[in-house]
């Protein structure tokens, strides 16, 4: 196991940190909630696919770069700094795992040159309800064609293909097939999602059945993880600068212990969550055998840590932090969707529990 | 490569020798533990013959140098040991203050002279050292401590009291940390070394909540010692107080990961299963999230120690970990009389078996975690000031 980032994951965190803060501050969100845009930012995602961020982990036969999941963990921590808009996870990330983890040949060639040149965007199609629960689809599927209802699909909305997740496994299925329906939602975080409704619509299996499902549901997890670990990071600086600067009753706030020791028991749940995520990043390149639990300790530290931080920099904010005005409420607003999406802390305490025997 | 190969091969031969049978069974309490130091009673003659060997070849301290009895070994080859020490279940051979807290400082701070002096006896276990650290008006507010030393020419003279001075009582030697100038605070504040059968030093052991007396309180009247019994420079001693107290955090914070029974085991047994599920799903999910931190809290050890090799300083990382590993403890410790039920709640006798009795016990005993080496409040105040740059009231 290694915490560290060889040379050539380095390099991709220090050119995504710099692109992020040149391209895609926080500002270029909020304008484009302003402008209504939804999560649709073409421009922002063509540039992110010349970086090559697209195509990370698929491989080089592909057209991607066949590097691992550090790498693109690593990247992705980055976009959560700024709260970048983009389809980088549910495309990069779990589009590209699905189909090198469960496609064919065919499926292999049709779609990862697509994913790496950034030209196809993918979205995960993952719960029948409100709640998240991959066990418990009603979704139905027999000779080539499948029907169901997927609620609240991150880039559903600007997606060219889905990755619908079924009781018994994954399914491939084309936005424009005929027997597929969508309508948009305008979303808390302004990044957009969207209900899709399949009615007899063609698909195709992805191989693998539920194995192949809950391994590319855990890979969306542990990316989400290390988005969720940036966000987390980014308002935590945030709040600490306010408490250097702020001065009521003739001092800096940040002079008072009632914040000071919320301010290190941040930090203190910082630092255990970025270990997690790194840790499980890197469980993902080593095939570890126990990913599955790798990636529930991730995401549930991720969504208490990115919980606890939001809240606190509201409040540590005080009245400003309430205003539209000020960046704490978009951080606030992105934490608790990236809570929810692919199970919040409490789904994975339970399958950590049951992953340990109890 | 090839070195650090050879290097497993024949320490793994060397334990598979050395290492007695009763010293490679999972130690049953806190009384399996041996402190050595000249008075020490080994309840089992293997314990001493493990001592003796691993103190002969340094490992009681591996990676302490030759010169002063240690190991002498590399930062790999001392993995390797103790990962081959693992593998056969190997009892650690010494407890030791003198290991984990005072060695450090003296191989930073003493003189030649005191090195050679000090230094070999703790690697064997030859003598036992106490911490003399707080007094009663200097607990949070340690460089208040008043215990006052003072020039008569041909040696210092100490009169003053400490408190929570662990087995003070069983010590051969204390470290201690007295006054040697009342004008300045932290500035005044001397390093030295006491000989416990130095006429005038008294001990009192202090009975704690859990029914132990891990404490004591220790008494100097008119305490003469040799001039040379001085650390580092007169009025120097607050910064080697504080490098000790950081090896003593990260010793306390590590104290969670020794666990015995398992919660979840004994959770398993009584609270009961129902289709793999724990009958309680309130505590199911307390245990999980408590598991998880469990898990966050190793992983963050070893991302430390992995950035310490690669030359990062993670020196400031103590106090975090101080107050997670002892928060960490704490719960576990909550957790487990929670999952032991009425089980948990026995106090003596034979209505309750040893380790039913361990759980209470360790559970009162967890409640000094938050508050000695430093409590979980003034930890929280070194984050704050010197990790995140929070500036102090003025």
């Amino acid at each position: 196991m290694t915490f560290t980032l060889n040379e050539e994951q380095r390099l991709l965190k220090d050119a995504a940190r710099d692109f992020c803060s040149e391209q895609t501050p926080v500002s270029r969100l909020r304008k484009e909630r302003d402008a209504k845009k939804n999560g649709r930012d073409p421009e922002l995602w063509r540039e992110m696919a010349q970086m090559g961020w697209a195509g990370i982990i698929v491989p080089e036969e592909y057209g991607g770069a066949g590097l691992g999941y550090v790498g693109l963990g690593a990247v992705l921590e980055e976009t959560g700094r700024t709260l970048a808009p983009s389809p980088l996870l549910s495309t990069a990330m779990i589009g590209a795992s699905a189909l090198i983890l469960g496609g064919g040949d065919a499926q292999k060639a049709q779609w990862l040159p697509k994913i790496a040149s950034g030209e196809a965007i993918v979205a995960f199609a993952v719960d029948d309800g409100a709640h998240h629960a991959p066990g418990r689809s009603a979704l139905k599927v027999g000779g080539g064609k499948i029907s169901g209802e997927k609620k609240y699909v991150a880039d559903g909305h600007i997606a060219e293909v889905f990755i619908v997740s079924g009781a018994d496994g994954l399914y491939l299925v084309k936005a424009d097939a005929a027997g597929v329906s969508r309508r948009e939602l305008f979303t808390v975080d302004s990044r957009g999602a969207a209900d899709v409704t399949f009615k007899d619509a063609p698909t195709e299996a992805l191989s693998g059945g539920a194995a192949t499902r809950d391994a590319v549901l855990d890979r969306a997890r542990i990316g989400l993880a290390a988005e969720m670990l940036g966000q987390a990071q980014a308002a935590f600086e945030m709040t600490s600068e306010y408490l250097k600067t702020r001065k009521q009753f003739g001092q800096v706030i940040g002079g008072f212990q009632a914040l000071q020791h919320r301010a290190a028991k941040m930090f203190t749940e910082l630092e255990l969550t970025r270990s997690c995520v790194y840790a499980a990043l890197d469980a993902l390149d080593r095939n570890a055998e126990n990913v599955a639990e790798y990636a529930s300790l991730a995401k549930a530290r991720a969504g208490d840590t990115v919980h606890l931080v939001s809240n606190e920099c509201v409040q540590m904010h005080g009245g400003i932090g309430m205003t539209d005005e000020h960046d704490a409420g978009l951080f606030l607003k992105r934490a608790r969707v990236a809570e929810a999406l692919f199970g919040g802390a409490t789904f994975h305490r339970d399958r950590y529990a049951s992953l340990l025997g109890f | 490569m090839a070195d650090i190969e050879s290097f497993r091969e024949e320490t793994r031969a060397w334990l598979e020798t050395n290492c007695p049978p009763s010293m490679r069974t999972p130690m049953a309490g806190e009384d399996d533990a041996v402190w050595g130091g000249r008075n020490y009673q080994f309840k089992n003659p293997e314990a001493k013959l493990w001592l003796e060997r691993m103190g002969a070849k340094g490992w009681t301290a591996p990676m302490w140098p030759k010169d002063y009895g240690g190991g002498g070994l590399n930062n790999d080859e001392n993995r390797v040991l103790q990962s081959e020490m693992r593998r056969i279940q190997a009892r650690p051979p010494l407890f030791s203050f003198g290991i984990w807290m005072l060695g450090p400082v003296l191989l930073e701070y003493a003189n030649e002279e005191q090195k050679k002096e000090y230094l070999p006896k703790i690697v064997r276990g030859e003598i036992r050292w106490c911490q003399g650290y707080s007094e009663p008006g200097a607990g949070s507010d340690l460089a208040g401590l008043q215990t006052k030393c003072e020039d008569k020419g041909d040696h210092w003279l100490i009169n003053g009291q400490k408190v929570w001075t662990s087995y003070a009582n069983y010590a051969d030697w204390c470290f201690c940390l007295v006054r040697t100038d009342t004008s300045v605070k932290h500035e005044g504040i001397s390093f030295v070394l006491i000989d416990m059968t130095t006429p005038g030093v008294e001990t009192r052991p202090i009975k704690l909540i859990s029914g132990s007396s891990p404490f004591c309180e220790t008494f100097f009247t008119d305490v003469k010692i040799s001039k040379g019994n001085m650390v580092g420079r007169l009025n120097g001693g607050w910064e080697i107080a504080k490098r000790l107290l950081m090896y003593e955090r990260t010793n306390i914070s590590g104290f969670g990961s020794n666990t015995r029974v398992d919660v979840i085991d004994l959770a398993r047994d009584h609270v009961g299963l129902e289709g793999g599920k724990l009958v309680d799903a309130d505590l199911r999910a307390r245990i999980s999230a408590h598991k998880m931190a469990e898990r966050a809290y190793a992983l963050t050890t070893a991302r430390a120690q992995e950035e310490a090799k690669a030359g990062a300083n993670v020196s400031h990382m103590a106090s975090m970990f101080k107050v997670a590993g002892a928060t960490l403890n704490q719960e576990r410790c909550e957790l487990m009389v929670e999952a032991a039920g009425n089980r948990g709640l026995g106090w003596s006798g034979e209505g309750f078996a040893p380790e039913e009795l361990a759980v209470t016990r360790s559970w009162l005993r967890s409640k000094g975690n938050s508050i000695e080496g430093g409590t979980t409040e003034v930890n929280l105040n070194v984050v704050a000031k010197r990790v995140l740059g929070l500036r102090d009231t003025q």
